[in-house]
C-alpha cells in the first residue's frame, strides 16, 4: 500500500515536471523603462509590452491562425458597408479590482481614444472621415458603434483597442488582462502578478492564466540579456540577432527557434522627388523604371541573407511576407540576381559600360550614395555588400550612415539624397493601415511623397486600387486589388525590396504550451497559456 | 635608450613599415569580399581569418593602421599649432586678451563635441570618398581638439616669461615676435612635444568612439576605430579570440606612445 503511494506520488512528481504546472514566475527583458501605464498612451516596445499583459481586448488575432477571435466580445458584427460594428459583451467580468466590465467602458474606451488631445497612436486607423464617432449602448453587454466613415478591416483594428474602466477608483491601471502591474522599481523591473478575476478558463475549467507572475527586468544590453538567458535567469528572448540566435544554437539547440519570416522587410529606394537637390541626371536616372529593375537584379539577396542574416532572411517579394497567409501574392517570386541580364537591360534604356564604369547616354558616370541610420550594424553591412554587388555592373555606390534625425530630415524635409536603404516593421497584417505609404499623397510615400496628382500611371493605378482595397468588405476583391497593388509594385520597383527577416526567438524549453509566431509578441502572444515546467 | 623604449619604437615602426607598404604586406584587397568564406577562422589564405562579409582580417587590420596611424599625427600635429597659437599668445599678452582667449578656450572645452561632429558629418556632401571623409572627420577631431592644451601652453607661457632670461631680453629692448619666437617658443618646445604626443592616442580612440557610433571612417575603408567597433556583439568572442587582434594593435599602439611620451617628459 505504501508501495503503491509512493509509486503513485513519484508518477504525479514527474508529470508536473514534464507537462508543466501551475504557479511559478516568468521572467524576461524588456529594453527601456515603459514610458506610461496608461494602455491608450502607449507609443513605445515596452509599454506596448505591459499594455499586452495586462490590457483587456474586445477581440484578439490569433499570431497562429491569424484569424480574430472572441475575448470580452462573445462575438460581434460589422455592418452598413464597413461603418457600424455591433459587439456582443461577456456577462460577469471584473476588472482586477473588482469593478464590474460594462458596455458603458467601452463607450468611455473609444471617446476617450478618438479624443484628439490625448494624442493616442491607436486612435489613426479609426479616423476613416470627417465626423464623430456615434456610440449607441444596447443594453449592458450589447453596444453599437457608427464610424463617420467605413472602415474596410474594422472588426481587426479592435486587436490593438485597450478597454479601460469609466468607473474604477484605479483609473486606467485596473486591468482586465491576465496580468496587473504590482510593482515597478524605475531602471530595474516591472512585476506583474495574476488578475485574480481574470474571465478566462481553460478547457479543464481552471482559471488562467496558470503563471502567478511575470517579472519584466530592464536590460538595453542584448549581449548580457543572452547570457543572462543561457545561465537560465531569465525565461525567454522576443527578438534575438542572428548573431546571438547562432551562439545559442550552438549551445543547446532548443534554446532558440526560428518562427519564420516576420513583417519586418529590409528595402532600398531612390529619391524620386521632382523638387530634391540633386543633378537632373540622376533624377532621370531614378525615375526610370530599367534602373530600378536592373539595381534589383544586381543585387545578390541570398549572399545578403546568408552573410548578414546567418540564413534567417528570405528574399522579399514585398512588404507583405510569405508568412502572412491572407495577404501575400502567391503568384510573384523574388527578383533573380542576373548581372548580364541587368547589363543588358541598362544598355537598351541607353547606359553603356566603358573601362568597367557604367556611364548614361550623356556620359555621367554613373555614381550615387545610398544613406542608412548609423550604429545599425545589419543595414550597413547590407549597404557594402550592395556596394560590392553593384561594381560588377561598373556602378560606384559610396555609403553613408546618418544619425536618425539627420536622415529623417534629408528624408522628409529637405530631399538631399540619392537613395536610402532601411527597414519597415509592418505590425499590422492587414494592408489596409499602410494607405499613407502607397496612395500617392501619403505623407509615407517614401520615393516622392504628398504628390499633389500621380506623377506616373502605375501610381495612379496603385491609388485607385487601395481605394478599393480600403473601401469594400468584399474580401475577395480587397485580396484582388492587393494583388494587383503588389504586382505593380514588384514591376515598376518604386522600393526595392531586400529581405523579409525571420522573426528569431529564444524560449526556454521548461515553457510549456509555447507557440512562437513571426508576428509580434512572437513569444508571450498566448501568456495565459503559458507554464514554467520547473523553477 | 632602454628596453621597453626600443620596443616602443619597434613597435610603431612595424606598424608604420605595414601601414606604407600595406599593399605589399596585406593578403588582400581592405574591400574584396570571399562571400563564400565568411566568417572563416585563420587559416593560410587569411592569417586572422575572415569577418562576416568575407573579408580579411588582417588586411583590413594593416590599411586600417594606415588610417589611425596617419591621420590621427596629422590632427595632434594640427591642434598642437591651435594650442600654441592661442596658449601662447595669451600667455604673452596677458590681461584682457588672455581672459578673452581663456573665455574662448573654456567655451570649447564646454561645447559638446560629439554632437557638434555629427551635425558636422551629417552636413557633409553625401557622395563624398570616404577617404576624403575620414580626412575631415581628423581634421575636425585636430579642429576642436586644441582646446585643453591651450591651457598648459598659456600657463607654460606665463611661467617661461617670468623667468630670468626673458627679463634680460626684454631689458635689451627684445619684445613682440622676436621676443616670441627667439625665447617664448623654444622654452615651450618640450610642453608642446608632450600635448602632441599626448593627443595621438586621444584622436585614435576618439575615432574609435566615433566608429562606435557608426559615424567614423565610412565602408569599405577600415580604420582601428571601426575594426574595434565589430567586438560590440561580444557574445561571439569566446570561439574566436583572433577577432581581438585590432584592439591589441591599439592597445600596444597607445601604448607605445605612452612610452615614448613619458621618454620626452623625463628629458624635458
Amino acid at each position: 500500500m505504501r508501495t503503491r503511494a509512493l509509486l503513485i506520488w513519484f508518477v504525479l512528481f514527474c508529470a508536473s515536471t514534464v507537462f508543466g504546472q501551475s504557479g511559478g514566475e516568468l521572467r524576461f527583458c524588456l529594453r527601456s523603462d515603459p514610458k506610461t501605464f496608461n494602455p491608450l498612451l502607449v507609443n513605445d516596445e515596452s509599454s506596448e509590452t505591459v499594455r499586452y499583459l495586462t490590457a483587456g481586448f474586445l477581440l484578439r488575432v490569433n499570431r497562429i491562425t491569424q484569424q480574430p477571435e472572441p475575448e470580452l466580445a462573445t462575438s460581434w458584427k460589422v455592418f452598413d458597408g464597413g461603418r457600424s460594428i455591433r459587439f456582443k459583451l461577456r456577462p460577469g467580468v471584473r476588472y482586477s479590482d473588482g469593478t464590474p466590465f460594462s458596455a458603458a467602458d467601452v463607450t468611455y474606451t473609444m471617446e476617450k481614444l478618438l479624443d484628439p488631445s490625448i494624442h493616442s497612436s491607436t486612435s489613426d486607423a479609426f479616423r476613416s472621415g470627417k465626423g464623430k464617432l456615434a456610440t449607441r449602448v444596447l443594453s449592458p453587454t450589447d453596444i453599437e458603434l457608427t464610424f463617420p466613415a467605413p472602415i474596410a478591416n474594422l472588426a481587426n483594428l479592435f486587436d490593438g483597442v485597450p478597454i479601460i474602466s469609466s468607473s474604477s477608483p484605479q483609473k486606467e491601471m485596473a486591468a482586465l488582462g491576465p496580468f496587473f502591474v504590482a510593482e515597478h522599481k524605475a531602471g530595474a523591473f516591472v512585476l506583474l502578478k495574476r488578475n485574480p478575476n481574470y474571465w478566462k478558463k481553460d478547457s479543464q475549467g481552471r482559471q488562467l492564466p496558470y503563471l502567478d507572475s511575470v517579472r519584466l527586468e530592464i536590460e538595453q544590453n542584448p549581449d548580457i540579456e543572452a547570457m543572462k538567458y543561457e545561465r537560465g535567469e531569465i525565461d525567454l528572448i522576443n527578438t534575438v540577432s542572428p548573431a546571438i540566435y547562432d551562439k545559442l544554437a550552438r549551445v543547446n539547440a532548443s534554446l532558440v527557434r526560428d518562427a519564420g519570416p516576420s513583417t519586418d522587410t529590409e528595402e532600398l529606394w531612390f529619391n524620386e522627388v521632382p523638387a530634391a537637390p540633386i543633378p537632373a541626371y540622376k533624377k532621370q536616372w531614378f525615375a526610370s523604371t530599367a534602373f530600378r529593375q536592373a539595381i534589383s537584379e544586381s543585387i545578390n539577396r541570398e549572399d545578403m541573407s546568408r552573410l548578414v542574416f546567418h540564413g534567417h532572411a528570405v528574399p522579399a517579394v514585398s512588404n507583405v511576407p510569405q508568412s502572412n497567409k491572407f495577404w501575400f501574392n502567391q503568384a510573384l517570386r523574388p527578383h533573380r540576381f542576373d548581372t548580364a541580364e541587368a547589363l543588358r537591360r541598362l544598355q537598351a534604356d541607353g547606359f553603356r559600360l566603358e573601362n568597367q564604369q557604367l556611364r548614361d547616354k550623356n556620359g555621367n558616370a554613373v555614381e550615387f550614395s545610398i544613406v542608412t541610420n548609423a550604429g545599425n550594424r545589419s543595414r550597413e553591412q547590407m549597404a557594402t555588400m550592395i556596394q560590392q554587388d553593384l561594381k560588377q555592373i561598373g556602378i560606384e555606390v559610396s555609403v553613408v550612415t546618418l544619425d536618425f534625425n539627420s536622415l529623417l530630415e534629408r528624408m522628409t524635409q529637405t530631399f538631399n539624397y540619392d537613395a536610402c536603404l532601411l527597414g519597415t516593421v509592418n505590425g499590422d497584417l492587414d494592408p489596409s493601415s499602410q494607405m499613407t505609404m502607397w496612395l500617392s499623397s501619403g505623407e509615407d510615400h517614401i520615393w516622392n511623397p504628398k504628390e499633389k496628382t500621380p506623377a506616373t500611371g502605375w501610381e495612379a493605378e496603385i491609388d485607385k486600387q487601395m481605394r478599393i482595397e480600403a473601401s469594400t468588405l468584399d474580401f475577395n476583391k480587397r485580396k484582388a486589388a492587393w494583388d494587383r497593388v503588389q504586382k505593380i509594385a514588384w514591376e515598376q520597383q518604386p522600393v526595392i525590396y531586400l529581405l523579409n527577416k525571420d522573426s528569431l526567438v529564444a524560449i526556454s524549453p521548461q515553457i510549456k504550451n509555447a507557440q512562437p509566431s513571426p508576428f509580434r509578441p512572437q513569444t508571450y502572444w498566448n501568456i495565459e497559456d503559458l507554464m514554467l515546467a520547473r523553477r | 635608450m632602454k628596453l621597453v623604449h626600443k620596443a616602443a619604437l619597434a613597435v610603431l615602426l612595424c606598424a608604420g613599415l605595414a601601414s606604407i607598404f600595406a599593399s605589399y604586406v596585406a593578403p588582400a584587397g581592405y574591400e574584396q569580399q570571399f562571400r563564400n568564406e565568411a566568417q572563416a577562422g585563420p587559416s593560410l589564405h587569411h592569417p586572422l581569418g575572415t569577418d562576416d562579409l568575407g573579408r580579411d582580417r588582417l588586411a583590413r587590420l594593416i590599411y586600417g593602421m594606415r588610417v589611425s596611424l596617419f591621420l590621427a599625427p596629422l590632427a595632434a600635429l594640427l591642434s598642437t599649432i591651435f594650442a600654441a597659437v592661442v596658449g601662447g599668445i595669451a600667455g604673452l599678452c596677458g590681461g584682457w586678451v588672455e581672459r578673452c582667449f581663456m573665455a574662448a578656450t573654456d567655451l570649447f572645452l564646454a561645447l559638446p563635441w560629439l554632437f557638434l561632429l555629427i551635425t558636422v558629418r551629417a552636413l557633409l556632401p553625401l557622395n563624398m570618398s570616404p577617404m576624403a571623409s575620414v580626412i575631415i572627420t581628423f581634421a575636425l577631431l585636430g579642429m576642436l581638439g586644441w582646446a585643453p592644451a591651450a591651457r598648459v601652453i598659456c600657463a607654460g607661457a606665463k611661467q617661461v616669461l617670468k623667468s630670468d632670461f626673458v627679463w634680460a631680453a626684454r631689458a635689451r629692448g627684445c619684445g613682440g615676435l622676436k621676443l616670441m619666437r627667439m625665447h617664448l617658443l623654444p622654452g615651450l618646445r618640450p610642453a608642446l612635444a608632450a600635448q602632441f604626443f599626448l593627443s595621438i592616442p586621444v584622436f585614435i580612440i576618439a575615432e574609435a568612439n566615433l566608429g562606435a557610433l557608426g559615424l567614423g571612417v565610412s565602408e569599405p575603408l577600415p580604420s582601428l576605430g571601426g575594426l574595434v567597433n565589430e567586438l560590440q556583439d561580444f557574445v561571439m568572442l569566446p570561439p574566436e579570440p583572433w577577432r581581438l587582434a585590432p584592439l591589441v594593435v591599439l592597445i600596444m599602439v597607445i601604448g607605445a606612445f605612452q612610452v615614448l611620451l613619458n621618454k620626452q617628459e623625463v628629458h624635458a
